[in-house]
């Protein structure tokens, strides 16, 4: 009897230890496929520009950025697009910071925490997810057609700005949530009013975090596609803009269309305007990587 | 003397106070634009909608299972386009989901600090690459790759577009799944490990439930941003608008139509104008309804817990 207890006993310990056996098995394979996912998805980023590189770097040249699109891929270059995208992103800079900054400003210092605050931010939050090609299309039916302003740099500008404005405010009420509470007290206790403080104070300390997103809500605005191809951001332009009045293209466009070719040749040179609008965001999101660390240390 | 310092500051006081009535009248009006924005949408979307619905009655469009928009005899029935749509959404989550959940278990419970700040870049990076160079991605890699497996592959492909979808979308379900995961209290993972569970029964029964409201929410975003995906797929799954089942043949979607009548130069008032509007109404409904669930699903069953 004391016996049969025992064997019984270690029995149920044995199979006990098999099953703790077996779960810790089933742990190390969980956090195995676990980490073997997450590198092979990083690894994917790696596969992506070795291709990009691979094909595109023996396009790159002095000549690439300095011609004209051509239908001839030994003569064809970036010359306009790249001066497009600039054009657009500054005159893109130069409407939706100042508006969302402004908005974002409004809706932390000075608006009170009613009814219409939460149906601004509930609606800012809707328009960040509303599709790209949304937008161009509204830009096409208000901006081209319904202003009149035609398939002009003003046109897109204005698009790609309502597309960037809900991030732009995003980021900046974090920034500005950002700044203690103490710092507007002071300020108030000297007398200040709420402009006074928001300006002389709040600004200032969010500025390095409404700069970082501003320059992340620009690098987006640069990659879009689909909303100027809506508004007719031309695929050939052989000159340059001189206003914003003038019809236009830009990188991604112009890869677009070398990539929808057929030839093997215009891959390859989409693959080298890839690289030159690869290299353009890269610079910025190091700038804004730089500002963020350079604020984090004082 | 001290009457008039006291007259003197009034006035300065009054000019503050407009000034300042000012400034708040000029932020409100910035802030005004975004409620703008929304009508405009709504209203164009809703009046071009309903002048294309007075040529094709709204049944025939929603339940119509041909779409030729643009030769006669034409037909606009969307369920093509949805179907095309549909098809790279379903695709894409298939890839995205597991691999972004496992990625955020990784993150949040089994990297060190030091692992997490390389890969978490790196899937910023991933996330910041325009959709265009997916597109690119799509037609000279992966279709290639997809043809030495499957032979049959058509140049324009479901598949290759689910896949690339797929990445696109996999760092944002990744790096939102990892923020609800690492918010769980680290009370919960210490309970549970000194009763004796693993690290998966942690992950997989007390972590991931307690932030299930967050990864759900990320996993809807997620396909909305899919669905709402352009550049990509009209590069890599083509232009010919059918309800195939095989993921090898060329499809269209919703966004890639609006595209390519786009590209061609339709004048104004138009029918094939009209239904620019028309699937981007639908688009705008689909992707509209999924964030508003999202939100409601992150604010209805967010677990809160004392810290």
């Amino acid at each position: 009897m004391n016996t049969a207890t025992e064997t019984n006993s270690s029995e149920a310990a044995n199979k006990h230890l098999v099953r703790l056996e077996a779960r810790h098995r089933k742990a190390r394979l969980f956090s195995l496929f676990c980490a073997t996912v997450t590198w092979m998805g990083a690894t994917l980023l790696f596969v992506l520009l070795y291709q990009v590189c691979v094909q595109g770097y023996q396009w790159l040249d002095l000549q690439f950025l300095t011609s004209f699109p051509s239908r001839f891929p030994y003569k064809a270059g970036i010359k306009s697009a790249l001066v497009g995208t600039l054009w657009l992103i500054s005159m893109v800079a130069f409407i939706s910071i100042p508006i969302g900054v402004a908005t974002a400003l409004y809706l932390e210092e000075f608006a009170k925490k009613g009814l219409i605050s939460r149906v601004i931010e509930l609606n800012i939050a809707n328009l960040a997810g509303v599709p790209s090609i949304v937008y161009g299309i509204i830009g096409l039916a208000i901006f081209v057609r319904g202003m009149g302003l035609e398939r002009s740099l003003l046109s897109g500008a204005l698009t790609m700005s309502l597309l960037i404005l809900p991030v732009i405010i995003i980021a900046s009420r974090e920034a500005i949530k950002t700044v203690p509470m103490s710092t507007r007290h002071a300020a108030f206790a000297l007398g200040a009013t709420r402009w006074q403080t928001a300006w002389a104070h709040v600004l200032p300390a969010s500025f390095s975090g409404i700069l970082t997103g501003v320059i992340l809500a620009l690098s987006r605005a640069i990659g879009e596609t689909a909303p100027l191809i809506m508004i007719g951001g031309l695929t050939y332009v052989a000159f340059l803009p001189e206003g914003p009045m003038d019809a236009f293209t830009v990188l991604p466009i112009q890869i677009f269309n070398w990539v929808s070719r057929p030839q093997q040749e215009f891959h390859e040179l989409a693959a080298g305007a890839i690289i030159v609008l690869l290299g353009v965001l890269l610079l910025m999101n190091a700038t804004a990587i730089y500002i963020r660390y350079k604020a984090e240390k004082k | 003397m001290s009457k008039e310092l006291e007259q003197v500051s009034i006035l300065g006081g009054q000019k503050l106070y407009w000034g300042e009535f000012l400034i708040k009248s000029l932020l409100a009006g910035c802030a005004l634009i975004s409620i703008i924005t929304t009508v405009v949408i709504i209203t164009i979307l809703a009046k071009e909608s309903f002048s294309f619905f007075d040529h094709v009655p709204f049944t025939d469009f929603i339940l119509g299972t041909s779409w030729i928009p643009l030769f006669e005899p034409s037909s606009y029935g969307v369920l093509p386009l949805l179907w095309g749509t549909l098809t790279i959404t379903f695709g894409a989550a298939l890839i995205a989901i597991p691999i972004g959940l496992a990625t955020a278990i990784f993150l949040s419970e089994y990297a060190s600090p030091k692992m997490r700040s390389i890969v978490k870049p790196l899937l910023e990076l991933l996330a910041g690459i325009p959709t265009v160079v997916y597109g690119y991605f799509a037609l000279t890699f992966v279709t290639p790759v997809l043809k030495t497996i499957f032979p049959e592959i058509q140049v324009f492909n479901a598949l290759s577009g689910s896949i690339v979808v797929g990445i696109m979308v996999l760092p944002m379900i990744a790096t939102l799944s990892d923020n609800a995961l690492r918010a769980v209290p680290d009370s919960l993972r210490q309970s549970a490990y000194a009763l004796g569970a693993t690290s998966y029964e942690v992950s997989t029964k007390i972590v991931v439930p307690a932030g299930l409201s967050g990864v759900i929410a990320s996993f809807l975003l997620a396909i909305s941003r899919a669905i709402g995906e352009t550049m990509a797929v009209t590069l890599a799954a083509g232009a010919t608008p059918n309800m195939s089942l095989t993921f090898l043949e060329s499809i269209q979607t919703m966004t890639a139509y609006i595209v390519q009548v786009s590209m061609g130069d339709t004048p104004a008032g138009g029918i094939a104008y009209q239904t620019l509007f028309a699937v981007a109404a639908l688009l705008f409904v689909i992707t509209l309804i999924l964030n508003i669930i999202s939100q409601w699903v992150l604010k209805r069953y967010q677990e809160t817990y004392d810290a």
